[in-house]
């Protein structure tokens, strides 16, 4: 065989082409942040997060500006179930280099969520689920509880009921964790204040006729039926509650969950009155309503809720973070990302000014807001007014009372 | 008061009747099913999505019409009826010579899809849609608070489907009906239009959903997934009561709306799964169904 100088440079040009073409995509992937925003596209779920929580993201994305690193945001959908949710989450992780898992509404997909990203040292941005043991006993060092969670419902809602004089309290619980864990907090707290819990009726997810639970509840005496359920399943709850008469005889609905998505599905002649706790509110003040007038072009119609606050929010500070500390060793260490992220003050359009605590729980102050009826209602989306704040140190529960591992000593 | 089953009376009565009430809607939705499959042989399981779509319709002219629920409950069937023949015309009549299996594969991908388009139009929290004003309110029975619109919704539910019976079983048409799913060839001989009969049946079958459709829509949510939530349960009733036959639907419909409505006294967590048990049960003991010919 014999080779020619020609032939010999131009395999060379070929070989040093080929290592060039397979070498920049990779040093591009080591300079490229990648979020995966993991919510339910397609079920009950869908306006609380879906597409919106996206747009959020990217919002985010765009208002963190440059800092010498590409971002990329990935979607998908868990339908609401854990193994698939988990699936998702290793596969993103292992194979497509995810960073950060972002959103994750159902407390049930968001705990097991939770074990991959610690397991693998990545990032997790959890705004959509709610159950409190996220910071609690399932505490992690690769976690972030970003927006709300079980034990500030309790808190602010259920507070509020019980210091009106709702001392003996009926449940209506999705017979899930997310149902499970705020029926719990909220127990606790009618407890503590002298109340009790008459009764208890678990229902399955997606549960369309409440009639039997209403009726239940009314024929306890109870003075307060707590939903302790989400989604459509409050929805329906409470369009038939109105129609069973509940609220007739002085028995008072605590809505524990609601976001003002739900409030548009229900109308406000169903929802007036009914008092919820959200930690955003589009029109709270110049801040919130500039954050809405710049993502709502992109939201078809929806518009955000804490949840989706909570989103662009927890993009953001971790964008300034990995900025703060380099691309590369964010990526390398997880842990050692929300560390950085702890170790900065929080400062947004939708929060204001706020920290994350050791045990991962982002605080900020809570709202405690009453549904308008029609005729105070100013136009679309004009669905609440203010009732009370609760300061960011009382809003969310003790660190020390959270059992979280990480910060017991 | 007395406890029956360490259960207040009164709780009790008040679940039967709710039970009734649940029943009227799964006997409303499997009775559209029967007919569809006792004539077409098509296990249509769009049948959800058709009913969702008749809530919908009813919302759409109420907020883009000004239509309100009486013309609604009366439109909203012959709209949504009309998509059904469209449907069958252009899809399902392809499928007559194959096996079920195809008729089902066809008709759950079309719900799929329906839902899919709603949803991404409509978002998933649902719309609201009110009581009308005739039937809001309720009667204090003593032993519990009655509305009045569910009232209504159970004597609707029994009118429309004694009418279906009495069509089906007693009328010449039906009698037709029952022939030509007997033997199309031959009933096509004696002059009568078969094909078109069978489309009109689809139509009358998917206007049954759309009804119940509207009947719900004041008192569920009237979202994307209103229909799937409820299809499931309504196959086991038809499975249980015999696929194609259309008294054993009805009866099965109210008498399983009755049984899940004192599971939710009893064992409240189970009330999702105890219309299964039955169907397995039925299946194992009789596997034609309560009341269908083996």
């Amino acid at each position: 065989m014999q080779f020619d100088r020609r032939s010999l440079i131009a395999g060379g040009s070929a070989l040093a082409l080929g290592g060039l073409a397979s070498r920049s995509p990779r040093a591009q992937a080591a300079n490229t942040i990648k979020l995966g925003v993991l919510n339910d596209q397609s079920g009950v779920y869908r306006d609380i997060s879906g597409p919106t929580s996206v747009a959020c993201v990217r919002q985010a994305v765009q208002d963190a500006g440059s800092h010498g690193f590409n971002v990329e945001v990935l979607v998908a959908d868990h339908q609401n179930k854990p193994d698939v949710g988990s699936n998702i989450a290793r596969q993103w992780i292992d194979r497509d280099g995810v960073d950060v898992i972002l959103d994750v509404p159902n407390s049930a997909v968001a705990l097991a969520v939770n074990g991959v990203v610690r397991e693998k040292n990545k990032v997790y941005l959890n705004s959509t689920a709610a159950t409190a043991d996220l910071t609690g006993p399932q505490c992690s060092p690769n976690t972030v509880h970003w927006t709300y969670d079980t034990w500030m419902l309790a808190r602010s809602t259920g507070g509020a009921m019980v210091k009106a004089g709702g001392d003996s309290w009926f449940f209506i619980t999705a017979d899930y964790a997310f149902g499970h864990a705020l029926e719990r907090d909220t127990s606790n707290f009618v407890k503590a204040q002298n109340g009790k819990v008459i009764g208890t009726v678990r229902h399955p997810l997606g549960n369309t006729d409440f009639s039997s639970f209403l009726v239940q509840a009314q024929s306890s005496r109870a003075k307060v039926v707590g939903l302790a359920n989400a989604g459509a399943d409050t929805i329906n709850a409470v369009k038939q509650a109105a129609e069973f008469g509940l609220t007739r005889r002085g028995t008072k609905l605590a809505v524990l969950l609601m976001f003002i998505n739900d409030v548009h599905g229900l109308g406000l002649q169903a929802a007036q009155g009914l008092v919820c706790t959200e930690t955003f509110y589009w029109d709270l003040n110049d801040r919130t309503r500039a954050f809405t007038a710049k993502v709502k072009p992109h939201l078809a119609g929806n518009l955000p809720s804490m949840s989706h606050a909570g989103c662009y929010a927890a993009a953001l500070h971790y964008l300034k973070a990995v900025a703060d500390m380099g691309a590369a060793a964010a990526k390398a260490d997880g842990a050692a990302a929300v560390a950085r992220m702890k170790a900065m003050p929080t400062e947004d359009d939708c929060f204001g000014a706020g920290s994350i605590r050791a045990d991962g729980r982002k605080i900020h102050p809570s709202y405690l807001f009453e549904v308008k009826a029609p005729n105070e209602s100013k136009g679309a989306w004009d669905y609440y007014k203010l009732l009370q704040t609760t300061p960011a140190e009382d809003a969310f529960r003790p660190m020390a009372e959270g059992a979280c591992p990480m910060v017991r000593s | 008061m007395d406890d029956i089953f360490g259960i207040p009376a009164p709780l009790l009565f008040g679940q039967l009747l709710l039970g009734l009430i649940n029943g009227a809607f799964y006997a409303m939705l499997s009775l559209g099913l029967a007919v569809i499959f006792g004539l077409l042989n098509i296990v249509n399981m769009a049948h959800g999505a058709q009913f969702m779509m008749g809530a919908f319709c009813a919302w759409m002219l109420l907020a883009w019409a000004g239509i309100g629920y009486w013309w609604a409950l009366i439109l909203s069937p012959i709209i949504i009826g009309f998509t059904g023949i469209v449907l069958e015309k252009l899809f399902i009549s392809k499928l007559y010579k194959l096996d079920h299996l195809y008729g089902l594969l066809l008709t759950f991908g079309l719900a799929l899809i329906i839902e899919g388009v709603f949803r991404n139009e409509f978002g998933s929290s649902g719309l609201p849609y009110r009581i009308p004003p005739e039937l809001s309110g309720a009667w204090d029975l003593g032993f519990m608070f009655m509305p009045i619109y569910r009232g209504w919704v159970v004597v609707a539910a029994l009118i429309l489907c004694l009418a279906t019976w009495l069509i089906i079983e007693k009328t010449r048409l039906g009698a037709y009906l029952r022939a030509a799913t007997e033997n199309a060839a031959l009933v096509q001989a004696f002059g009568v239009n078969v094909p078109r009969m069978v489309t009109l049946t689809y139509g009358f079958g998917v206007a049954l959903a759309a009804i119940g459709g509207v009947l719900a829509a004041p008192i569920y949510s009237v979202n994307p997934q209103m229909g799937s939530n409820l299809i499931i349960v309504v196959f086991a009733v038809v499975v249980i009561g015999g696929m194609g036959s259309i008294l054993g639907s009805i009866l099965t419909g109210f008498a399983l709306g009755i049984v899940e409505g004192l599971t939710k006294v009893f064992w409240p967590e189970a009330s999702a799964t105890v219309i299964f048990v039955i169907m397995a049960i039925v299946l194992l003991a009789r596997p034609a169904g309560l009341f269908g010919r083996a």
